[in-house]
């Protein structure tokens, strides 16, 4: 396994700028998800790794080597494809097979080796069919063990879950992660669905427009994230935003258009403090787990119920503050009826400034 | 009437008018056999005999010339039958149409795959060019073809022809083959070439075998063309090379129509492309049906 390492990598289409560029690395064994909406440049970065694009500019690392100029199949990567990409006139043992063979390595090896991945990934009753055969969690995983068989570098996997249906999704989302950590791969995993990031990676590459727009752990995405396109992007629901300014009052705070005042604590006032000069103007970000129904001598801001989702183990519950709608994530043994007022705190805020969009605190 | 009744009764119209149709389409192919096996009487005789004594006479005649009741001893001396042109004729058609069809459907594959994967400068236009050699009639580049031919001495020569219909093939090869290849996801060589293997062996090991369902359709068209036509051959060739087509045809009226002799060459002609056709038929329909369905 190796780490990788991608420098200024820039790729044009004519004149569409895929990817603007982007640096960023991933450590050996780590599992990077590079996660945007589709359009964003993640696929077009993934195949400029594996060899599959030639980057107009920019460097690929693989450990201290420069891969950049090298074909594919000099690369010793593993790439596992949205649709498998499984070779349909060949048994999924061939298929497994596939890339030992153009190694040349002895039929015995081969066979040691295929059967080693068979028995990981438990498809031993499957050997003898043709991929038409198969359902897609089936061709997934033999996708996965023709991936994993030839010992590569890195691991490059796009959207590799798009194509199964949601339960499904679920076991084998935890089952390769599992399963990346067993055998200590290297892996940059491409998708959109920031539920995937979210559980599997170690590190997440956050995309838009062709560039990165956060690199950090899921921890950090999530709780800071750097604008308010990844702030929009990672969670569901996803976070409430309000616009504000900065005031002071017994303490420094956001000022909310419904006249609610919301008081900041050390840190994140001082980042509020420092960023009060530039431009007084904040967007006010909340999570919907942070959004706390409390008696009314302790509420910061009012609210009306608007929508009331019951989900079961908890409740989507959509309130109006102001002029704004803001989803809150409630225990589920508590009910509420449309219009009802309620008084409202907010556990954790994000501060963001609201025409650079990117976070202040 | 149930709904299972109703189903029967709609199947059964259905193969009632299928086998209507297949009369309809086989009966040339009948009244070829028949006017083949009867004698010149019982061919010309209205209304038509449903039942006659068949004959081999005609085959004969198409294999032997002076055959008839010429045979036997004549003064003493035995009469051989003297082998018609026939035979060599049916040698050029077979030679040159399964050449010029291996070569076109070849020649078809490759180009069409890089038509389809590679970025080809003016890509579009070449294809019209290649197309466009479709559009003009045979007739109408006949006579500098010839003057070509005549000048470059391929004239008369199952090489000549075979160039010709290699060229004339080679253009429904190309298109035919390009659109195989689009309908084969470009992931697939991709994964072979992540997987270890040169643009080379990607093609060979796994886009050739992908593209037998394509070249066999492409094959088979190719090779009825090549085998059926009559125009360029009658032009382009004298005795030695001429297929069975034209040679057929120029039975017509040495010594009046002998129809019973034109059906027997006609059947013999028939043979090799329908047994081709059915040995290879079921990629046929494969061919036809796909990308029809997408998995």
């Amino acid at each position: 396994m190796s780490a990788v390492r991608v420098e200024n990598l820039w790729k044009r289409y004519g004149k569409v700028e895929a990817v603007k560029g982007i640096s960023f690395e991933v450590r050996e064994g780590e599992f990077t998800v590079l996660l945007g909406p589709s359009g964003c440049g993640k696929t077009t970065t993934l195949r400029c790794i594996a060899g599959l694009e030639l980057p107009n500019e920019g460097k690929i690392y693989f450990d201290t080597e420069d891969v950049t100029p090298l074909s594919p199949s000099a690369r010793n990567i593993a790439f596992v494809f949205q649709l498998y990409a499984l070779y349909p006139h060949l048994s999924v043992y061939d298929n497994i097979a596939f890339p030992l063979r153009a190694e040349g390595l002895p039929r015995e090896e081969v066979k040691r080796r295929v059967d080693e991945v068979v028995r990981l990934l438990q498809i031993q009753d499957l050997l003898q069919l043709k991929p038409r055969k198969l359902t897609s969690g089936q061709k997934q995983r033999v996708a996965l063990g023709r991936a994993i068989v030839r010992r590569p570098r890195v691991f490059l996997l796009d959207e590799p879950l798009s194509n199964i249906d949601a339960k499904l999704r679920e076991v084998t989302r935890g089952e390769l992660k599992k399963l990346q950590k067993s055998i200590g791969a290297t892996t940059i995993y491409v998708t959109h669905d920031q539920v995937e990031a979210m559980t599997m990676a170690d590190k997440i590459v956050v995309m838009n427009f062709g560039d990165i727009q956060q690199i950090g752990s899921p921890h950090e995405v999530y709780h800071y994230p750097a604008n308010l396109f990844v702030a929009r992007f990672i969670g569901s629901p996803g976070m409430n935003f309000i616009p504000g300014t900065i005031h002071q009052r017994e303490k420094l705070g956001i000022l909310l258009d419904g006249d609610s005042f919301i008081p900041l604590e050390n840190e994140q006032a001082k980042a509020v403090e420092k960023a009060r000069t530039l431009s007084p103007q904040v967007v006010v970000g909340i999570r919907p787990e942070n959004i706390l129904v409390v008696p009314e001598q302790e509420a910061l801001v009012k609210g009306e119920v608007y929508v009331f989702e019951p989900l079961g183990a908890q409740n989507v519950v959509t309130f109006r503050i102001g002029t704004h709608l803001a989803k809150a994530l409630l225990p589920g043994d508590v009910s509420f009826t449309v219009g009802e007022r309620v008084s409202l705190r907010f556990k954790e805020v994000r501060v963001f400034n609201a025409q650079d969009q990117k976070l202040i605190a | 009437m149930n709904e299972f009744q109703r189903r029967q009764a709609k199947n059964r119209i259905i193969v009632v008018v299928l086998v209507a149709m297949l009369c309809v389409y086989l009966f040339p192919i009948y009244w070829m056999f028949s006017t083949a096996t009867k004698t010149k009487l019982d061919a010309f005789s209205l209304p038509p005999k449903w039942v006659w004594r068949p004959q081999a006479e005609n085959f004969r005649n198409v294999f032997y010339v002076g055959g008839g009741g010429a045979l036997g001893k004549v003064k003493g001396v035995e009469v051989k039958p003297k082998p018609s042109a026939f035979l060599r004729q049916l040698g050029n058609s077979i030679v040159v149409s399964f050449v010029s069809t291996i070569l076109a459907t070849f020649l078809g594959a490759l180009s069409g795959y890089v038509f389809s994967r590679m970025r080809v400068r003016g890509k579009d236009d070449l294809l019209f060019v290649i197309l466009s050699s479709r559009m003009l009639p045979p007739v109408v580049i006949a006579i500098p073809l010839v003057m070509m031919y005549r000048a470059l001495g391929l004239f008369d020569t199952r090489f000549g022809l075979i160039i010709m219909y290699t060229v004339f093939n080679l253009a429904f090869a190309v298109w035919m083959m390009r659109s195989f290849v689009d309908d084969i996801p470009i992931e697939y060589e991709e994964a072979a070439l992540v997987d270890g293997y040169s643009r080379f062996q990607a093609f060979f090991k796994f886009i050739f075998p992908e593209m037998r369902v394509g070249m066999v359709a492409t094959a088979i068209f190719s090779l009825i063309m090549t085998w059926n036509e009559f125009t360029f051959s009658l032009l382009l060739t004298g005795e030695k090379a001429r297929t069975a087509v034209p040679s057929i045809a120029h039975s017509l009226g040495t010594a009046g129509v002998n129809w019973g002799h034109i059906a027997a060459g006609s059947f013999l002609m028939v043979i090799p492309v329908v047994v081709f056709t059915f040995l290879l038929g079921g990629n046929l329909i494969r061919g036809f049906t796909f990308g029809a369905i997408k998995e």
